[in-house]
């Protein structure tokens, strides 16, 4: 248990720094590997998605154009008999022995048995999986989808949290502690607690099928109330008065002074927000039961489902599910991991 | 381009609103304009929240398997009878609703084993995260990258990997052993469920941890190496004790998450092979919205009898954050 116990750096190597680069290599590697195996796959082709084992890296047969030939012929390497160690040109197998040719001597045909060669390969990316969905799939469709409940949610969130958290941390009013209690304790309720009334509410809205069945239950969150209400109370009340004087109107304050001014913690709740919906799977799942209303997510599972998967598609429509979220964690990695340190939610 | 768009459109939302809201501020006055704030919140709050929360009572006690109130017979407790009907509890068998049970059981299993190997696991990646070496920015985003993944992408990830000729039989095979069909073998799917949510669920509560290794100030460990204490003491009298309230916190936290664990397990497995990894959620989902005809009594008693177990732990919770101090 060694390395556990270091604290600061000492100078030189000693168990405890190996143990932990041990347990963090092991740590890299079960992280990240998972996803680089789905993105390496996803850029094969069928026939390589097939093979097993399977290769590391996309990898598909070399062809080389011969003359006297119209199409391509696979090449191979001889490793036995006569010609070993030649590069040929299959033209047709014939039981055990396949016939061959050397692509600088097209002419001269020559017999190998089939045990003797194998095939050489060449990265190729498989770009059709991805251009697939685009033309095959209705990939455009999902995605839009999922972008228009994440970011119609996200605004709404913002805006309905954001003045609720107004409301409570700069007026004194009769009431004011008991519907802060009140938002406070739903965190103690989960969404998934209230699944079957919850889904009777949105039907009889006529919600059902339809994208606002799934943003207007996610948006008066209890977390975006709490979060901006705490930081707000930190916004000097003498900055407010003062533009009371100048006979700014509430709204005037609320939209001019306190929104700017809670910019670092609207931004954490917009982090969030948009993690949240665009991840979101069990509502949705619920909600959406028509396949041109569907997220990202619910389209994966659904495909994902069916007897017949093509894997290749699969594999490239999940790559392109996760990349957004990737690419907003590597720029803002540093915001999320300090909300998520300092608010204690995910 | 993009910034002079946002800001008109900020200042355009203004504008709509500033004259009416001034209006109304003239109105009622600046006290009750508070309540005009609240109101889109709470108005989400009671229609979303609140009101099922109320609902969820009516259709735990009432039965048959129309979704309208008015449509439904009161049935009393009958709903609750009917799920708690049992000639023993340690037995799904002999119980009149032996689904339900097995779903108790195997969240039961599965709360206890992903809770205590995840918060294990996460204190000692924080452990060693806090230390100072090199490339520590990256390992702490490598840890916590699995998070932000949305379940199903979670879950198709690793079938790519666990399927019959995935990467991990391949190395297998590789290496002299048998494959295994991961998935359709009821242990080994149970084990890769307990497996998969820690690998997506860690990165979370290491990042909650490493906070709390933060706020224990340096002197301390100045102090205990002046006095020559041993590293695994410092360990287990200075940073443990004072980890602790940060321990429990995440230890209620991931408690409340695994009773509530489905997304990913469900994409994963659809709960089998068979009901091996069936879990509450997923009872109360089949029950209310994937069967034929729904039992929406059954999945709203079922829900009800769940948050009676997520209340405690909330409290729980509550008193554990109380002790923590700082965020209260």
């Amino acid at each position: 248990m060694g390395f556990l116990l270091g604290r600061r750096g000492r100078d030189g190597f000693d168990l405890s720094d190996y143990l932990s680069f041990g347990f963090l290599g092991l740590g890299v590697f079960l992280m990240l590997g998972p996803v680089l195996w789905l993105a390496l796959s996803s850029l094969k082709t069928e026939a390589a998605l097939q093979e097993y084992p399977p290769q590391l890296l996309p990898l598909a047969p070399r062809h080389v154009l011969v003359a006297g030939h119209d199409a391509p012929l696979p090449l191979y390497l001889i490793t036995a008999g006569e010609y070993a160690g030649r590069e040929l040109a299959q033209v047709r197998r014939i039981g055990l022995n396949a016939q061959m040719v050397d692509p600088a001597n097209p002419a001269e045909r020559l017999n190998v048995r089939i045990t003797d060669r194998e095939p050489l390969r060449e990265v190729a990316v498989a770009t059709e999986n991805y251009t697939g969905l685009f033309t095959r799939f209705n990939f455009l469709l999902y995605f839009w989808n999922s972008t228009f409940i994440t970011i119609t949610a996200t605004i709404l969130t913002v805006l309905c949290n954001s003045m609720a958290a107004f409301a409570l941390a700069k007026y004194r009013f009769r009431g004011r502690t008991s519907v802060f209690i009140l938002i406070i304790a739903t965190l103690m309720i989960p969404p998934t607690i209230t699944l079957v009334p919850l889904f009777l509410v949105v039907s009889q809205l006529g919600l059902i099928n339809s994208h606002w069945g799934v943003i207007w239950p996610a948006i008066a969150t209890p977390t975006g109330v709490f979060l901006l209400r705490q930081y707000m109370l930190t916004i000097p009340d003498d900055l407010l008065d003062a533009a009371r004087m100048d006979h700014a109107s509430e709204w005037r304050v609320y939209w001019k002074i306190v929104l700017p001014l809670s910019a670092p913690a609207l931004a954490v709740l917009v982090i969030f927000s948009v993690m949240w919906r665009w991840n979101d799977f069990l509502w949705p799942l619920i909600v959406l039961n028509r396949s041109e209303t569907f997220t990202l997510q619910l389209a994966l599972n659904s495909f994902q489902g069916e007897l017949q998967t093509s894997w290749s598609s699969l594999l490239a429509m999940t790559m392109l599910t996760l990349l957004p979220i990737t690419v907003v964690f590597a720029f803002l990695q540093k915001y999320i991991t300090q909300g998520i340190a300092q608010s204690g939610v995910k | 381009m993009l910034k002079t768009a946002a800001t008109t459109l900020y200042e355009g939302a203004f504008n709509l609103l500033e004259a009416p809201m001034r209006a109304l501020q003239r109105l009622i006055g600046v006290k009750r304009l508070a309540w005009v704030f609240l109101l889109p919140n709470l108005i989400v709050f009671g229609l979303f929240t609140f009101l099922p929360i109320g609902l969820n009572v009516v259709y735990a006690t009432t039965g048959g398997d129309r979704i309208l109130l008015a449509d439904r017979p009161a049935v009393g407790v009958e709903n609750f009878a009917v799920l708690l009907d049992c000639a023993s509890y340690l037995d799904p068998n002999s119980c009149r609703r032996d689904l339900f049970w097995r779903a108790v059981h195997n969240t039961a299993l599965f709360v206890v084993l992903q809770v205590g190997l995840m918060v294990l696991l996460s204190l000692v990646a924080a452990l060693v995260l806090n230390r100072k070496i090199p490339g520590r920015g990256f390992f702490r985003s490598v840890f916590f990258y699995p998070v932000l993944l949305s379940p199903v992408v979670v879950a198709l990830v690793w079938k790519w990997i666990l399927q019959r000729e995935g990467l991990l039989n391949a190395s297998l095979e590789w290496g002299g052993w048998p494959g295994v069909n991961w998935l359709l073998d009821p242990s080994w799917a149970f084990f890769w469920v307990v497996f998969i949510s820690i690998w997506a669920h860690m990165g979370f509560y290491v990042l909650i941890l490493l906070a709390g290794l933060q706020a224990i100030p340096a002197d301390v460990y100045e102090a205990a190496e002046m006095d020559g204490t041993p590293r695994w003491r410092q360990l287990l009298r200075i940073t443990l004790p004072l980890l602790t309230p940060t321990l429990l916190v995440v230890l209620v936290l991931s408690l409340i998450r695994a009773v509530q664990a489905f997304d990913e397990i469900y994409v994963l497995t659809g709960g089998g092979p068979g009901t091996s990894t069936t879990f509450l959620i997923q009872f109360i989902y089949d029950m209310g919205f994937a069967s034929r005809p729904r039992q929406l009594g059954l999945a709203a008693a079922a829900s009800l009898m769940m948050a009676g177990v997520l209340f405690v732990l909330t409290m729980a919770q509550l008193a554990a954050s109380r002790g923590r101090g700082e965020e209260g």
